[in-house]
């Protein structure tokens, strides 16, 4: 490849560029670095003295962050419970159902299918601003309010790119190998999880890291599908933070900030791998 | 099943276990997409002076027909017309910035130095942090450089506030669209690389006449995701910007003086539309339509031109 041409000729030139991409990336991550910095920092410096260390009279240890958790009367670790309850139970209904359909509509040459996949690929370019409005009235109705009952939605919503990516990777499997379990005996429903669920492994990682990531970041949908009083999810509690103490509280408010951080950046680095490829083969689909 | 070797396709046992495969997830479709995108459509057309109740049933009197009523009070409206030149104005600019540098260091990187996995690492990090966060964490880093600068506060200066907002957006998107650049890079034919250095190309030569037309596929996609994210482009504008400042427009020969915020996108006037009462609702939806016939125009009408330009295989 590439790489292992260019190694051999400007050695000086590689060194250059090593370290331009060293001072480049520290720069690119400096944004996160003072973030940290300043959650350690009385609240009247941050402003004024953002780029300084967190020393003498300026250091308040982790002041900031009990402030974050219990000045709101929302409490925070509901916010956290109810992000995690929606995003997993949300990708894994996602996840079971988009496949399903998916082998079904690889599979079976009808009418039916090729209308539900082809609004399935329409929804793909339609923006949220489009159905938002009505969404969340049909949902209040239909009691799809709850941090339990919102998989509902996003699996409606978010089906989209699911089915695509499901529907090429099914059509990439020979056919062969489920006549073969049906010869011996299995009904589709048996053919599914014995034999297909599992070859779509690669899939799934890729489609699961995907809806988690915009499933724990979203702020619109579950603002307006939420029964707002009772649930709020990490962005939404951190709207809410902002407006009634954000202003005010830098130092409480950049302490929040980083406990949203901390997450999904535990996950990105547990899961670097997947993320990454995951990521590669949505956009080369999408 | 036993009938498995029957050869007609109506027999394909798969067909009875329809309802089971498709079922579920066509219920949730149906509720979550297709019923609110075609309520949405008929609601832009109804006038909400007299239907404050926005679901609505499909009976429906002839009277609470508006029929393009609400389409054109959207048109008239002075924000709608600003923030549609505001919007282009950016997604043009991001699109700029955030290609440039995706390709610039998707193509450093894959010059075989040390350090690229972890270079990579760093440069896709931002993007797993959600619109809103992002917005809030860089409002305090700006309030920081811009205190250290003597500048304006971004809530305060238009300019300055369209400058930040480009700079989170590029660091947000940059390491995604890098993560495409460095797969197309790494897919270009071995031996043509070889070719041209035989043929006695240099590598400004070989990046502009070889890399460059066979990462083709890398680009349009790119420059289809980042230009249709400036667009939809939501939770960044409301953390960061929230619309602010508002200017005042003068007075001209055929609108009265209005007010104007300076930073607010599309997507944000809408809901701002929205927000305003149930009497704007038919106004939102109807602005929500037409904002789904530009992404979706722009998002085809690009790829369309992109694609032309690719290598033939």
């Amino acid at each position: 490849m590439a790489e292992a041409k260019a190694k051999k000729p400007v050695k000086v030139g590689s060194v250059i560029l090593t370290v331009i991409m060293a001072c480049v990336s520290v720069l690119y991550i400096a944004p996160i670095v003072f973030i940290a910095i300043n959650s350690f920092k009385d609240t009247n410096y941050i402003k004024g003295s953002f780029f300084e260390m967190p020393v003498g009279d300026m250091w308040v240890g982790m002041d900031n962050f009990a402030r974050s958790v219990s000045v709101s009367s929302y409490p925070f670790y509901k916010s956290v419970l109810y992000s995690f309850v929606i995003t997993i139970l949300s990708t894994i209904l996602i996840l079971l159902f988009t496949s399903m359909a998916a082998w079904y509509i690889a599979r079976v040459n009808s009418v039916v299918c090729k209308i539900f996949y082809f609004l399935c690929v329409f929804s793909m370019v339609v923006p949220f601003q489009m159905v938002m409005f009505t969404l969340s009235q049909d949902a209040t109705m239909l009691h799809l309010n709850t941090p339990w009952t919102i998989p509902v939605v996003y699996l409606g919503f978010g089906a989209g790119l699911a089915i695509f990516m499901f529907v090429g990777f099914v059509k990439s499997i020979p056919v062969e190998i489920e006549e073969a379990a049906s010869i011996d005996g299995c009904n589709p429903v048996r053919t599914y999880f014995l034999v297909v669920f599992p070859l779509l492994k690669p899939t799934l990682i890729s489609v699961g890291i995907l809806e988690i990531m915009w499933i724990w970041n979203d702020y619109l949908l579950p603002t307006l599908v939420l029964d707002i009083t009772k649930y709020k999810t990490i962005p939404m509690y951190m709207e809410a933070f902002k407006k009634s103490y954000g202003g005010n509280d830098l130092g409480a408010m950049i302490a929040l900030i980083l406990l949203s951080i901390i997450p999904v950046i535990a996950f990105y680095l547990a899961c670097q791998k997947h993320i990454i490829k995951g990521v590669a083969a949505g956009a080369v689909k999408g | 099943m036993e009938k498995t070797k029957k050869k007609s396709i109506f027999s394909n046992p798969m067909r009875k276990w329809g309802w089971f495969f498709l079922g579920p997830m066509a219920i949730a479709f149906f509720i979550g997409f297709v019923w609110p995108f075609i309520q949405g459509i008929f609601l832009s057309f109804c006038d909400f002076n007299t239907v404050s109740d926005f679901s609505i049933k499909f009976i429906n009197d002839k009277g609470q027909f508006a029929l393009f009523e609400n389409y054109i009070n959207s048109i008239q409206s002075p924000q709608i017309i600003y923030s549609l030149g505001f919007t282009a104005l950016f997604a043009v600019v991001s699109v700029i910035v955030i290609n440039v540098f995706a390709f610039a260091i998707a193509y450093a990187l894959t010059q075989g130095i040390k350090g690229s996995n972890l270079f990579r690492t760093i440069f896709f990090m931002p993007n797993l942090i959600g619109g809103v966060i992002l917005g809030y964490a860089w409002q305090m880093i700006f309030g920081g450089i811009l205190s250290l600068l003597d500048l304006p506060d971004l809530r305060s200066d238009t300019g300055i506030g369209f400058w930040c907002l480009v700079i989170l957006v590029a660091w947000q998107q940059i390491g995604y669209m890098m993560i495409i650049y460095i797969a197309g890079l790494q897919a270009v034919p071995e031996d043509m690389l070889e070719a041209a250095k035989i043929d006695g190309a240099n590598k400004t030569q070989t990046l502009f006449r070889v890399i460059i037309p066979n990462v083709m596929p890398s680009i349009t996609i790119c420059m289809f995701l980042s230009l249709t994210n400036g667009f939809k482009l939501f939770d960044q504008n409301f953390a960061l910007n929230s619309g602010l400042p508002t200017i005042i427009r003068p007075a001209t020969e055929t609108s009265p003086a209005s007010f104007i915020n300076s930073t607010q996108m599309l997507a944000m006037t809408i809901k701002a539309t929205y927000d305003k009462g149930s009497a704007f609702h038919g106004q939102a939806q109807a602005q929500a339509v037409m904002f789904f016939i530009l992404v979706a125009a722009i998002g085809l009408g690009q790829l369309a031109i992109t694609r032309k330009r690719e290598v033939q295989q």
